[in-house]
């Protein structure tokens, strides 16, 4: 039987803070378990507000972070074991990310197709500049631009929404088999958004990537997710086929959470103000 | 965005800019002038001594019988030598470590700031005339330059560092990671860009930085003083009891020179910095009109 | 042909205006100039724009980035500085007490008008309220000035008003950090509203927040502004916030007013393309619908494209928009759209996906 894609197993991260009198214990995640199949793409959402511990949790899974106890399997391998550069390498060329700021994600004072190339250098067998260019063209192309258009452009002469495809076919070149989106269409307008979520789509539907999206925007999630599971405070509270938990949630965070949620379709019920006076400290 | 463009704005807008151009200009000139001199620099006795100034000899002659003019286009020329060559090697010790550090944290970053903070304590002079009384036969110019480098990067190292570390967490940073670049690579491609506007205006900073020990040390005469420098000019000023015996002109034109250097260059670091920060750059534009 | 309009349910009506609007935006152009340093350029950022807000109404704009929103509430509210100039065109409030022509004010009247009659809702509340302060001297340093009463009588009025948006007046004790973003922004509309402004400006005041925390904040502005009966320019690119906030909608692109009329005759019924890819490409929770992006990009506002700015991504383009700017017309009662194909034909837009 082929091993899971991804297995995260009772991972928790621990954060803390101050000397040795006086410290701040922050459990960013808790007890965080899921797990990715390999035989069938798939997008898998986390939604989490600020504080959740999503962005935590996803660079635990891209092995920036380690967590302190639990652990994560890729394709079988405990990522503790990924130590020396050739290793990282290796899981790189698996597993990629894309973040939330396209215009931070590219240095501001150089050309946008050195990471291109940088990523086709690395983690490909391309050696030659012909065989280099075209695997970054080949890239460009999936995501509907090539490298004539973005040859020598810098950040600030794209839109965000372009720069985020740019972004999404450099973790492209490597062929990788997950890919981890950290609200990645959040700093890009509303015009141009659809194109790169449905860029997600196509990633899971013809090219066989699973993506692991988070986000805090349930609408996108429920266009494009499988299956996800909602963080708050750093545990999962719910979990399941995407439409389902979303439709209909359980878990009083959840139903919070979709009641939150603005929907064009008119005015909201005028909800008294529930809330007793606030607490001070947050 | 052409340079030259930008220099004839900086000048036309920038009153800073315009003064402090102007006075290394001048300042330079008087260096080129060196290699034009009729007199070798360090004969003595070549012209009449204690003239004083007049049409032969613009700036007067010296105790020693030197053209004061002629002597002083070396001793500028020298002295800023001594200052560049200091501040270009401080400035790449600072840029090893502040970004060494910056990037990588950790107990590296720990260790090297705490060998950082030692030299910014350590009291220079002493430990320069210490080294002085030590080698005092080989005393090179070349040795000091070194000795004086090593003494000088620490302030610089942690400005670096600080900007490194914000550096690391940006996400362009991520991506390089996630594109297969090597730490070398990063550090040197991707960082470096930020940190050179600032290293530039500090440079400018750390010239005058050096400039100043070289003439204290010059004037106590604790380095070699038969190589004209304005702080040895000083030096053998004060041997011939210059100001007593009323040969003034041995005395101010090196430092109405010297003062003119050190304006200029702290003018036009200021005025660097302001450029380069954006928004006092806006602010600047829109007071124009 | 146009179909008959359902007639204005009443709560609407009764808004509508009886005195003049309370701000008049007139042909209003402002320009970013910079000839320095090697750069040459002129960004048109808020390009000929007209607008009236009326009393006790809340008014929304919408764009995205680059749009020239966030530079026209800043000209709206007097808060520009060079290189961003007012090249054209006036900005006119008529309060209570008098109309107040904004570019013509000296500095000391201006400031007079602020916080008593006029109010900025900022998006980074960190930067109103001072760090190394507590909460308390913020309202003395903003409000005590404009307010008729002093000391014990302030600390009332200060706490009656918190009370009245459902804050715990121990927040006045407490150090900015110690609370959260949410409690912060509410803070901050707390601070912008204790004076009783006539008018409320607020720039994105949401968007950085969490949905929870958002909705708790934009319950608060409705509250307030229902309670003090003063106009709200709410400016934001979410949507969403204004088909649940807003009563009339105006949306800018690329420095222009495209369209703007009652909210829900906006979501109902665009009539600009450019609304109707905005509202039809939302997605929302149980709809499973395909949904498209724009294709191009927004268009630089240095070097914007000739005649209609939008013509390049728009699916229903003719020739007549490439060369002629199309002016704001009111092609349906109280809803303005500038758009050729729009004012020669109000259905077309429908078939836009």
């Amino acid at each position: 039987m082929t091993p899971n894609l991804l297995d995260v197993e009772n991972v928790d991260k621990i954060f803390t803070r101050g000397g040795i009198i006086s410290r701040r214990v922050n459990h960013a995640v808790n007890d965080v378990s899921f797990s990715l199949t390999a035989d069938k793409p798939e997008v898998f959402t986390i939604i989490g507000e600020s504080g959740s511990g999503k962005t935590t949790l996803a660079g635990m899974i891209l092995n920036s972070l380690a967590p302190t106890s639990g652990r994560i399997l890729f394709q079988g391998k405990d990522l503790r074991d990924v130590r020396s550069r050739r290793d990282r390498l290796e899981f790189m060329s698996h597993v990629q990310a894309v973040f939330q700021n396209p215009f931070d994600a590219f240095n501001p004072l150089k050309r946008v197709d050195r990471y291109l190339f940088s990523a086709a250098q690395n983690f490909t067998e391309c050696r030659t500049t012909d065989e280099v260019e075209e695997r970054v063209d080949d890239s460009l192309r999936k995501v509907g631009l090539s490298l004539a258009e973005v040859r020598g452009r810098y950040p600030h002469e794209m839109s965000g929404g372009q720069l985020q495809r740019v972004a999404i076919a450099r973790a492209l070149v490597p062929n990788p088999s997950l890919i981890v989106a950290d609200e990645p269409v959040s700093m890009i307008d509303a015009s141009l958004r659809m194109t790169v979520i449905n860029l997600f789509k196509k990633l899971r539907d013809e090219l066989g990537v699973s993506i692991i999206y988070i986000t805090h925007d349930l609408a996108t999630a429920y266009y494009i997710s499988d299956r996800l599971i909602i963080m708050q405070k750093g545990r999962v509270v719910e979990g399941g086929d995407a439409r389902t938990v979303l439709a209909a949630p359980q878990h009083p965070y959840s139903i919070k959470l979709r009641q939150a949620v603005l929907s064009v379709d008119g005015a909201w019920r005028d909800d008294p103000l529930t809330e007793a006076a606030p607490v001070v400290a947050s | 965005m052409s340079a030259l463009k930008i220099f004839r704005d900086l000048f036309s807008h920038n009153g800073e800019f315009a003064i402090g151009l102007v006075l290394l200009l001048v300042v330079l000139a008087v260096a080129a002038c060196s290699f034009f001199s009729p007199y070798p620099p360090m004969d003595v006795y070549v012209v009449p001594p204690d003239v004083p100034p007049s049409w032969e000899h613009p700036l007067g002659t010296t105790s020693r019988g030197q053209d004061v003019f002629w002597q002083l286009t070396f001793a500028i020329r020298n002295t800023l030598l001594f200052g560049i060559v200091v501040a270009i090697l401080s400035r790449i010790i600072s840029l090893f470590i502040g970004l060494i550090s910056g990037y990588k944290g950790g107990w590296i970053d720990r260790v090297l700031m705490s060998i950082n903070d030692t030299f910014v304590v350590i009291p220079l002079f002493p430990i320069l005339v210490l080294f002085y009384f030590i080698m005092r036969d080989q005393m090179s110019w070349a040795l000091l330059a070194v000795i004086t480098a090593l003494l000088g990067w620490a302030y610089d190292a942690r400005l670096i560092r600080s900007i490194a570390m914000s550096l690391r967490t940006r996400e362009f940073t991520r991506q390089a990671v996630f594109s297969g670049m090597s730490t070398g690579k990063i550090v040197l491609q991707e960082h470096l860009p930020f940190v050179l506007p600032i290293v530039f205006s500090t440079t400018m900073n750390n010239i005058n930085w050096s400039i100043g020990i070289e003439v204290t040390l010059s004037v106590l005469g604790f380095t070699d003083i038969n190589t004209p420098t304005i702080g040895g000019m000083i030096y053998w000023a004060n041997q011939h009891a210059a100001l007593v015996s009323g040969i003034w002109w041995w005395v101010t034109f090196p430092v109405v020179l010297v003062i003119m250097l050190f304006i200029g260059l702290f003018l036009l670091a200021i005025s660097m910095n302001e450029y380069i920060d954006p928004r006092s750059r806006l602010s600047r534009l829109g007071g124009q009109a | 042909m146009i179909t008959q309009l359902r007639p204005m349910p009443p709560s609407l009506e009764m808004r509508a205006p009886q005195t003049a609007p309370l701000l008049e935006v007139d042909r209003l152009k402002a320009y970013y100039k910079t000839q320095l340093f090697g750069v040459d350029r002129e960004v048109r950022a808020v390009d000929d724009i007209n607008l009236k807000v009326n009393r006790n109404e809340i008014y929304g704009l919408a764009g995205e980035s680059s749009s020239g929103k966030s530079s026209l509430i800043k000209t709206v509210a007097g808060a520009i500085r060079p290189p961003l100039r007012v090249v054209e065109g006036s900005v006119r409030f008529n309060f209570k007490d008098g109309e107040r022509d904004i570019y013509k004010l000296s500095p000391q009247e201006l400031s007079a008008i602020r916080w008593s009659h006029l109010s900025y809702i900022m998006q980074g509340s960190m930067s109103v309220l001072n760090p190394v302060r507590r909460i308390k001297h913020a309202f003395v340093d903003f409000a005590l000035p404009h307010v008729n009463a002093k000391g014990a009588d302030f600390t009332n009025l200060v706490e009656r008003h918190l009370k009245r948006v459902h804050l715990d007046p121990a927040v006045l004790q407490a150090y900015p950090h110690e609370l959260s973003g949410g409690m912060r922004q509410r803070v901050t509309i707390a601070l912008a509203t204790v004076c009783g402004p006539e008018f409320i400006i607020a720039d994105e005041p949401t968007t950085a927040l969490d949905v929870i925390v958002q909705k708790g904040v934009l319950l608060m502005l409705r509250e307030i502004q229902q309670e003090l009966k003063s106009s709200v320019l709410f400016v934001t690119h979410d949507m969403a916030v204004h088909a649940n906030l807003t009563d009339r909608l105006g949306i800018m692109y690329a420095g222009r007013l495209v369209e703007e009329g009652r909210t829900r005759d906006l979501f109902k019924r665009p009539l600009h393309p450019y609304t109707a890819h905005l509202i039809s490409s939302l997605p929302r929770i149980g709809d499973e619908a395909p949904k498209k992006g724009l294709e191009g990009s927004p268009p630089s506002l240095a070097n914007p494209p000739p005649g209609c700015r939008f013509h390049p991504r728009c699916p229903l383009a003719v020739d007549i928009c490439r060369r002629e700017a199309p002016p704001m017309m009111e092609i349906l009662p109280g809803h303005r759209a500038a758009c050729h194909v729009a004012q020669a034909d109000p259905t077309r837009v429908e078939t836009v996906g």
